[in-house]
């Protein structure tokens, strides 16, 4: 992968937008609610994907960028893109529990499944659509 | 005795009986702007083809692939070419510089020219017919934890096979020698191809049409200077060869007897015919000892600074792919595409110069050969070359610091890669002479961010380029299968805008997709 910021930011939010919020709709009647309210955990998981971008494009996508920046190639090896679902995931639980009780498991089973899903997505099947994306960067606006 | 008038007239109706019929005329070779009634005239039948590529080889497939699958029929294309299937030329020079069937390519994943989406990958699909995991695996721990992924050559033929016979290429295909693209007054352009002797009436057939793609692949490649005059002084094309140029009997030679061989270059070929002297040394009783000459030795990494440090050791400088990955389609080629002139061609030579990819089997074989003293690097420029006494070549060498030396061979392989000027190329002087055509930065064809030929345009009609000829424009992979991809994909939104083919948005895209994977003609 060679994302451009411009094009990072656009991928997040889409990918997020589409695939992400697909799988999260789907997941979360079946994640173990604890008596909760299936409305209340909809509130939970649909507020992790939000903050999943917004703290991603705020936060780390500057970071991966500016990284990115020592490697001659200037690329972005889809290791790193699957890795950093760790660090992404540390900090969207640290931000999600200032709204309310997250069951760990349940969080670990909805990031987990989400991010290897959009990564799967994005190293392969999104060219079938988005024929132009892997030239531009990752935005897909243009795509 | 006949007027001047008629003398000249009959002089010139003794030519016309000269001249095989349907032939170029005088006119019309020195007339920069052709109307239908001059070509018709010199009897030069014309075919209406509204879309023209010239070439036949991987660049035109891969633009007429893209195009069918924007919706154009199969009778508006025509591809001009001397070659039987697009992949042909390819496969001799990669078998030449050692790379046969069997052996990779050096080519990403998805880079696919059977398949612009590149789903699935070559990886994904050399995974599902070997039924192994490997590659899968392979790619998505590269470059950090294993070598780039790359496919074997035999793949990618037999999948443009596959994709030659779904999009009907056969039947687009016009074979001859093209001669020249000149512009019609009344718009569009005529191409005239020579076809082969003896399949047509006339010597020449112009094609009408609209819009001309030109992919004509590389502009000629060259001997080094010194080797070509070594050559031409001494008569001797066997000790002295080019890497690209069919040379097996150079290691069929050393496989008979203990012989010394200088190999000149530091890029992919030099690497490839490297591994072929060694493989040939460790397992079929080759006894060849290896000189190597750089004339830019990499000691390490090297950059202007710590955010462009290319990896490098032992002469070479080691890079995955001909470029850094983000000129195929990140922030390197944004910044290629926002560059003119003078800076343009100062981030190509910041990019380029000769490199090859640090693989790790060849990096071990490289250190044996090393360790066991019959390998041996030298950095230099030969300032001459003489024949020896015992029938080998003599080469003396200035390197950039020391004293001059001289190193003895029996054989020399170039693997320097020289290539020509655009110029050396019949098509593209004529359009440089004709056509409004210019140069770049870097002295090849002038294009635009949209791969049209600046200058070219006539009327509705627009002249195209793609490939090596076009290299120092605002992209800059594209003697790449990924970089032709891209240039297919921008010469068809291009064209999209003009009416000439359906846009390939998602929708059309996902169909098309659909189409590919079943293997389905395009609809």
């Amino acid at each position: 992968m060679t994302p451009t910021i411009i094009g990072r930011w656009q991928t997040r939010i889409a990918l997020l937008a589409t695939v992400g919020l697909a799988w999260t709709l789907l997941l979360t009647p079946l994640l173990p609610r604890r008596g909760a309210a299936l409305a209340d955990t909809y509130q939970l998981t649909l507020l992790a994907l939000a903050i999943t971008a917004l703290v991603g494009a705020v936060v780390w996508d500057p970071i991966y960028h500016a990284l990115q920046q020592f490697r001659w190639e200037k690329d972005w090896p889809s290791l790193f893109a699957l890795l950093t679902g760790a660090n992404e995931g540390v900090t969207t639980w640290f931000v999600l529990r200032q709204f309310g009780a997250v069951p760990p498991w349940s969080f670990v089973a909805l990031f987990a499944t989400t991010w290897l899903l959009v990564w799967f997505v994005v190293i392969g099947p999104i060219r079938i659509v988005l024929l132009r994306r892997r030239f531009t960067g990752g935005r897909v606006l243009d795509a | 005795m006949p007027s001047s008038d008629e003398g000249m007239r009959n002089g010139h109706d003794l030519m016309e009986m000269r001249r095989p019929a349907g032939d170029l005329t005088p006119e019309l070779l020195n007339t920069s702007v052709w109307t239908d009634e001059m070509v018709a005239l010199a009897g030069i039948p014309i075919v209406d083809a509204p879309f023209v590529t010239v070439g036949g080889g991987m660049g035109s497939f891969v633009m007429v692939d893209l195009l069918r699958i924007a919706g154009v029929p199969a009778s508006s294309i025509r591809s001009l070419s001397n070659i039987d299937h697009p992949w042909q030329t390819y496969e001799y020079l990669t078998r030449c510089s050692q790379i046969p069937r069997h052996e990779r390519i050096r080519s990403d994943s998805s880079g696919c020219p059977d398949n612009i989406w590149a789903f699935p990958s070559y990886a994904v699909r050399e995974a599902w017919a070997d039924k192994t995991v490997a590659p899968l695996a392979s790619v998505a721990l590269e470059p950090v934890v294993t070598d780039y992924w790359t496919p074997r050559a035999g793949q990618v033929f037999t999948s443009l096979g596959r994709e030659s016979a779904r999009i009907g290429y056969p039947d687009m295909l016009a074979r001859g020698q093209v001669r020249m693209v000149r512009r019609r007054r009344d718009g569009g352009y005529f191409t005239i191809l020579t076809p082969p002797a003896g399949t047509s009436a006339t010597k020449r057939i112009a094609y009408r049409g609209w819009y001309v793609h030109l992919a004509v692949g590389y502009p000629g490649l060259q001997f080094l200077p010194d080797l070509q005059k070594y050559r031409a002084e001494h008569g001797d094309t066997t000790r002295i060869v080019n890497a690209y140029e069919p040379h097996e009997h150079v290691y069929e030679a050393l496989k008979r007897q203990p012989c010394t061989v200088l190999v000149r270059g530091g890029g992919i070929v030099a690497s490839r015919v490297l591994q072929r002297l060694m493989d040939d040394r460790e397992h079929h009783g080759a006894r060849t000892h290896i000189h190597h000459l750089f004339r830019t030795y990499v000691s390490g990494k090297h950059g202007d600074s710590v955010f462009s440090r290319r990896k490098g050791g032992g002469g070479f400088a080691y890079s995955g792919f001909n470029w850094p990955k983000a000129a195929w389609g990140g922030q390197l080629k944004e910044r290629f595409e926002r560059l003119e002139g003078e800076e343009r061609a100062a981030l190509y030579k910041q990019l380029g110069g000769a490199h090859t990819p640090q693989r790790k089997s060849w990096q071990r074989q490289k250190e044996r050969a090393s360790t066991g003293g019959w390998y041996q690097t030298y950095q230099g420029v030969i300032t001459g070359m003489v024949p020896s006494t015992r029938g080998g070549i003599v080469s003396d060498v200035r390197p950039d610091n020391g004293s001059p030396y001289s190193l003895e061979a029996d054989f020399i392989i170039d693997c320097t890669g020289l290539e020509g000027d655009i110029r050396e190329h019949r098509v593209l002087s004529d359009l440089l002479d004709h056509s409004g055509a210019g140069r770049n930065p870097l002295g090849r064809l002038d294009v635009e961010r949209s791969f049209e030929v600046r200058g070219t345009a006539n009327g509705a009609g627009r002249m195209y380029a793609s490939g090596a000829a076009t290299l120092g424009g605002y992209y800059a992979g594209v003697d790449t299968f990924l970089g032709l991809q891209y240039s297919a994909l921008a010469i068809t939104d291009d064209l999209s805008t003009r009416g000439f083919c359906k846009h390939v948005g998602p929708f059309r895209s996902t169909a098309q997709w659909l189409r590919w994977a079943r293997n389905r003609p395009v609809d």
